[in-house]
C-alpha cells in the first residue's frame, strides 16, 4: 500500500452521487442541431474553415487551431452548416462567442478514420501532432490543450503520470462512469501518455467512494508493472491537481508553477481515453461522457453526449421538470457556473449538467457581516487566509492581496461553503484576480514602454556623443594642420593650379 | 423559466450561520451562569436578562442612527452575546445604571462607532467592563460572598439591588484574588487555609467551581468547532508557565500556585469566552496561539504586580491593539511557497 499524505483543509459536503448511476452509459439520440463554439479550450480560438451552406461529415475538421496553444474543432456527425454566429457559451461570465451551428441530417456519416499502426514505433512529434489535430483538450474541467501539456520539456523530465479519477465534486459521476465502463481504454490511454512523456510510474488515483471504478482500474491495469491504483479518503477538493499531487507524493507544486516543474503530469481519465481514440482509432474528440443529474430530472444518469448538444435538449432527455427548478448548473455545485441560456451547448469541459430543485439547492441567503471566525482558513486547501483576502479584496488593496498570495487560490469554494455569514467569497476573489491580472498586464506594458523609451534616450545620447566626438576630432585635426602651416585652402588652390598647368602642358 | 444567475459554490453547509454561532456561544455560558447562580444567587441571571434587553434597545437605536436596516441584524444574537459576557463579568446585584452604562458603552462605543458587527478592533464587552472599572471602582469591586444555595440573596433582593436608589452592599466580600492582592506577610499556603474564601476544592471557594463550569462550556464550543484550541490553550499554558516560574514555594511575596491562577477569577471565562472573540483577535491559528499566550502573560503580570486584582479585561484590550501586528508575523505558509529541496 502506498502511503497517503494529508492535505490542508477540505470539506465533506453531501456527495449526492447516488442520483446518477455510474455503472452504465445511457442512450443519447442525436439532437436536431449542434452548436459548436470555436473556443472549448484554454488558448486562442480555432478559426472556422467551413462556410454556411457547406455539408459536413462526422469527424471532419470545421475549425482549425490558430497558434500553438489552440486546438481544432470537428463535427460530431453529418449535416449542413446553418450558421456561424455569436451564441451563448458555457463560461462563468455568461459571455457569447463564435459558434458553428450544424443542422444534422440524421445519417450519421463519418469520414474514414485511420489510427497509427504501432504507437510505440512512432516519434513523439508524430504522436503529439495527432493528439493536437484530434482536438484533445483536458476533459476534467479546465480544457487545457493536451498536446501542449504533453510537449512540455522541463529539464527534470516527467517521472510520474497521475490519472486523476478523484472526482471529488458532489453529484458528478462522469469520470466514475468512464473508469467503470471504459477501463481498458483508459488504461491504454494512460500507457500511451506515459510513453509519450517518458513517465516510469502511472498512478491511477481514485477516491474511496468509487469502489467499482477502483476495481475496474485494478483489473484493467493488472498487466502493467508500472501502474498502480491508489485509493484515498473522500474529501473535497482532493481532486484539485495540486492537492492530489501533495496527497500522493508529499510534494507541493511551487507557487505560480505547474506540475511538470516537479516531474508530474496529471490527466483526467476521459482525456486519457480521448488520446487513445485519437491515436489508435484516429478519431477526433467529438463526444464525451456527461453526468445529467439533479432532483428536477426524472431520468438522471450518464450519457455519451455529442459536443454541441444544446443543454436544453439534453435536459429534455432527462425528463426535466422546470416547475421545480430555477437554476441549471454547468459542472458541479462547488465550482460549476449557472447556465444563463438553455441553448448553451455541451462542450469539451462539460462533465456535468446539474438541475436541482429549489428545495435541493435553495437560493443563496443574504450576506451578513464577516465575524472573522476563521472557519474559512480552516478549510482552505491552499492554506490561504480567506477572510483577510476578503477584506483586502473589498479594499482593493492589491499589494496586500499579492502578499497574501491571492493568485494561489484555486477557487474551490470550500471557504464560501462553510462561511456562517454566507459571504460569496469566491466571487470577490475572481473579481480581484481579474483586476490584478489587468494591473500586471498594465505594469508590463508600462515597463516595456519605459525600457523602450530609456533605450531610445540612450541611443540618442550615444549618437549625439558620437557626432560631437567626430566633430571635435575633425576640428582638432584641422587646427593641427593649420598650426603646422598646412592651410587646406592654400593647398587646394595650389592643387588646382598644378592641375591646370598639367592640362595646358598636355595640349 | 427564468434562470437564477449566481456564482459558485452553489451549495452551503447546512445550519451554518452567524445566528447559529451566537446561539451556541450563549448555550455554552449556561453551566457557568448556573454555577454562579448557585453560589451567588440570582443576581447575575437578572443582570443578564436586564442587560440583554437594554443591549437590543441600544443596538436597534444605533442601527437606526446609522441608517441601517435594524430588523435582521437584531436577529443575529451578537449583541445578546456581548451583553451576556459583560453581565457575567459584572458583580451580581449591580445597580441598574451600572449595567446600563456598561452595556451602552459596549454596544455604542465598543461596536457601532467602528462600524458594527465584525468591525470592532476591541472586544466590546471588555471595553464596557474597563470603562466601568475605571469610572466606578467601588461598585465594580462589590462581589458577593459565594455562600451557596440556601444562603444567598433571593429574587426580591436581586430586584431591590438592581433598582434601589442606594447601592446594595449588604453582602459584598473580598474575592480570592482580592485577598491574594492584599496579602502581605502571609505564606501562600497559610493564606489558602486561614481564610474561608480560599478554601475551595481546587482554588478559591465557589470560584473554582465557576471556572470549571466555564471550562466545560468552553470545551463544548471547542467540540462544536466554534473556535480552535489555539487561543485558549495559548493563554492557559502561558499563565501556567508564568505561575510556575513565579511560584517560590509559597512565600508571602510569591506569585501564587498554578491551580490558583487557573481556577481563580475570570481565567476560564476569559480563555474560552473572551479571547476567543474572533473579530478582535489575531486571524491565523499561529497568530491566535501567540495572542492567547500574550494575554496569559499580561493576566499574570497584572494580577501579581499590577494594581488590579484581576487583569483579563486589560490584558485582552492591550492585545487587541497588538493583534494586527501579530497578524503581520504569523501568516501561514501558503501551498507551494515552502522551500523545496532540489535533487541534484
Amino acid at each position: 500500500m502506498r502511503q497517503i499524505f494529508d492535505i490542508h483543509g477540505g470539506i465533506h459536503p453531501p456527495e449526492r452521487k447516488e442520483l446518477s448511476d455510474p455503472g452504465f452509459v445511457m442512450d443519447c439520440p442525436p439532437p436536431s442541431k449542434l452548436v459548436l463554439p470555436v473556443t472549448q479550450h484554454i488558448g486562442a480560438p480555432a478559426r472556422p474553415i467551413v462556410e454556411v451552406g457547406d455539408t459536413v461529415l462526422g469527424g471532419q475538421m470545421i475549425a482549425e487551431a490558430q497558434g500553438p496553444v489552440s486546438v481544432p474543432v470537428h463535427s460530431p456527425s453529418s449535416g449542413t452548416v446553418t450558421a456561424i454566429a455569436s451564441r451563448a457559451v458555457p463560461h462563468a461570465s455568461g459571455m457569447t462567442d463564435t459558434c458553428i451551428e450544424i443542422t444534422l441530417d440524421g445519417r450519421c456519416e463519418w469520414i474514414t478514420c485511420e489510427g497509427v499502426a504501432d504507437w510505440r514505433a512512432e516519434s513523439k512529434a508524430v504522436l503529439l501532432d495527432r493528439v493536437r489535430l484530434a482536438g484533445v483538450a483536458g476533459l476534467g474541467g479546465a480544457g487545457f490543450p493536451t498536446a501542449i501539456k504533453l510537449a512540455s520539456d522541463r529539464a527534470i523530465g516527467i517521472h510520474t503520470l497521475v490519472i486523476n479519477g478523484t472526482e471529488c465534486e458532489p453529484y458528478i459521476t462522469a469520470d466514475d462512469t468512464v473508469m467503470q465502463c471504459f477501463a481498458r481504454e483508459v488504461v491504454e490511454g494512460a500507457e500511451i501518455l506515459a510513453h509519450m512523456v517518458g513517465a516510469e510510474t502511472i498512478l491511477l488515483a481514485v477516491e474511496d467512494n468509487k469502489h467499482e471504478a477502483a476495481e475496474a482500474m485494478k483489473d484493467a491495469s493488472a498487466h502493467l508493472a508500472s501502474a498502480e491504483v491508489v485509493t484515498f479518503p473522500t474529501k473535497y477538493p482532493s481532486g484539485g491537481e495540486k492537492q492530489l499531487i501533495e496527497l500522493l507524493l508529499n510534494v507541493q507544486v511551487p507557487s505560480g508553477g505547474i506540475p511538470a516543474d516537479i516531474g508530474v503530469l496529471c490527466q483526467n481519465p476521459g482525456t486519457a481515453m480521448a488520446v487513445r481514440a485519437a491515436l489508435i482509432d484516429g478519431k477526433p474528440l467529438t463526444d464525451r461522457i456527461t453526468t445529467l443529474t439533479g432532483m428536477a430530472l426524472g431520468k438522471p444518469g450518464n450519457r455519451r453526449v455529442m459536443l454541441g448538444t444544446p443543454i436544453g435538449e439534453l435536459l429534455a432527455l432527462g425528463d426535466f421538470n422546470s416547475e421545480t427548478s430555477d437554476r441549471v448548473i454547468h459542472g458541479g455545485p462547488m465550482m460549476g457556473f449557472a447556465v444563463t441560456d438553455l441553448d448553451m451547448p455541451v462542450v469539451k469541459i462539460t462533465n456535468c449538467v446539474l438541475a436541482p430543485t429549489r428545495s435541493e439547492i435553495p437560493p443563496p441567503q443574504p450576506q451578513q457581516a464577516c465575524i472573522r471566525c476563521g472557519l474559512c482558513a480552516e478549510v482552505c486547501p491552499a492554506s490561504l487566509l480567506p477572510q483577510q483576502l476578503y477584506w483586502f479584496a473589498r479594499a482593493k488593496d492589491q499589494e496586500q492581496l499579492e502578499r497574501h498570495n491571492l493568485m494561489d487560490c484555486i477557487e474551490c469554494g470550500a471557504c464560501a461553503y462553510v462561511c456562517p455569514s454566507h459571504i460569496p467569497l469566491v466571487q470577490y476573489y475572481r473579481s480581484a484576480k481579474g483586476s490584478m491580472r489587468e494591473a500586471s498586464k498594465e505594469k508590463l506594458r508600462s515597463d516595456n514602454s519605459r525600457v523602450r523609451f530609456e533605450a531610445r534616450q540612450e541611443r540618442l545620447e550615444r549618437e549625439t556623443a558620437a557626432r560631437d566626438a567626430k566633430r571635435a576630432a575633425r576640428k582638432a585635426a584641422a587646427e593641427a594642420r593649420l598650426e603646422a602651416g598646412d592651410d587646406p585652402v592654400q593647398a587646394a588652390i595650389e592643387r588646382a593650379k598644378a592641375k591646370k598647368a598639367q592640362q595646358e602642358g598636355e595640349q | 423559466m427564468s434562470l437564477l444567475h449566481v456564482s459558485s459554490p452553489h451549495i452551503h453547509k447546512p445550519f451554518s450561520s452567524v445566528e447559529q454561532v451566537m446561539k451556541q456561544v450563549l448555550l455554552a455560558t449556561i453551566p457557568g451562569v448556573l454555577v454562579m447562580t448557585w453560589f451567588f444567587g440570582p443576581g447575575t441571571l437578572l443582570n443578564i436578562i436586564f442587560g440583554s434587553a437594554l443591549a437590543l434597545g441600544f443596538e436597534a437605536w444605533a442601527l437606526w442612527l446609522r441608517g441601517k436596516d435594524f430588523k435582521s441584524p437584531l436577529k443575529d444574537h451578537s449583541v445578546i452575546v456581548t451583553a451576556t459576557l459583560l453581565c457575567i463579568a459584572l458583580p451580581p446585584y449591580a445597580p441598574w445604571w451600572l449595567i446600563a452604562v456598561g452595556v451602552g458603552v459596549s454596544v455604542l462605543l465598543g461596536k457601532h462607532v467602528f462600524g458594527g458587527l465584525g468591525y470592532n478592533p476591541f472586544n466590546p464587552a471588555m471595553v464596557g467592563y474597563v470603562v466601568l472599572l475605571i469610572s466606578f471602582p467601588l461598585q465594580m469591586s462589590s462581589w458577593t460572598e459565594p455562600r451557596g444555595v440556601g444562603d444567598v440573596p433571593g429574587i426580591t433582593d436581586a430586584f431591590v439591588a438592581l433598582f434601589a436608589a442606594s447601592s446594595y452592599d449588604g453582602v459584598s466580600a473580598a474575592t480570592p484574588l482580592d485577598l491574594f492582592r492584599q496579602n502581605s506577610g502571609m505564606m501562600f499556603d497559610g493564606l489558602m487555609t486561614s481564610k474561608a474564601e480560599m478554601a475551595g476544592v481546587i482554588a478559591g471557594r465557589g470560584w473554582d467551581m465557576v471556572n470549571l463550569a466555564f471550562l466545560a462550556g468552553g470545551l463544548w464550543l471547542l467540540r462544536q468547532r466554534i473556535f480552535t484550541w489555539h487561543a485558549p490553550i495559548g493563554m492557559l499554558a502561558a499563565l501556567s508557565v508564568c505561575a510556575l516560574i513565579g511560584f517560590d514555594e509559597g512565600s508571602s511575596t510569591g506569585g501564587g500556585s498554578i491551580l490558583f491562577h487557573l481556577f481563580s477569577g475570570a481565567t476560564m471565562f476569559g480563555a474560552f469566552f473572551i479571547i476567543t472573540d474572533p473579530v478582535s483577535s489575531a486571524v491565523s491559528n499561529k497568530g491566535r496561539l501567540v495572542f492567547g499566550a500574550l494575554v496569559g502573560v499580561l493576566v499574570y503580570l497584572i494580577r501579581v504586580y499590577g494594581n488590579y486584582p484581576d487583569a483579563l479585561a486589560f490584558g485582552v484590550l492591550l492585545m487587541n491593539f497588538a493583534a494586527p501586528l501579530i497578524d503581520q508575523y504569523t501568516q501561514p505558509a501558503v501551498y507551494g511557497t515552502k522551500k523545496i529541496e532540489v535533487d541534484e
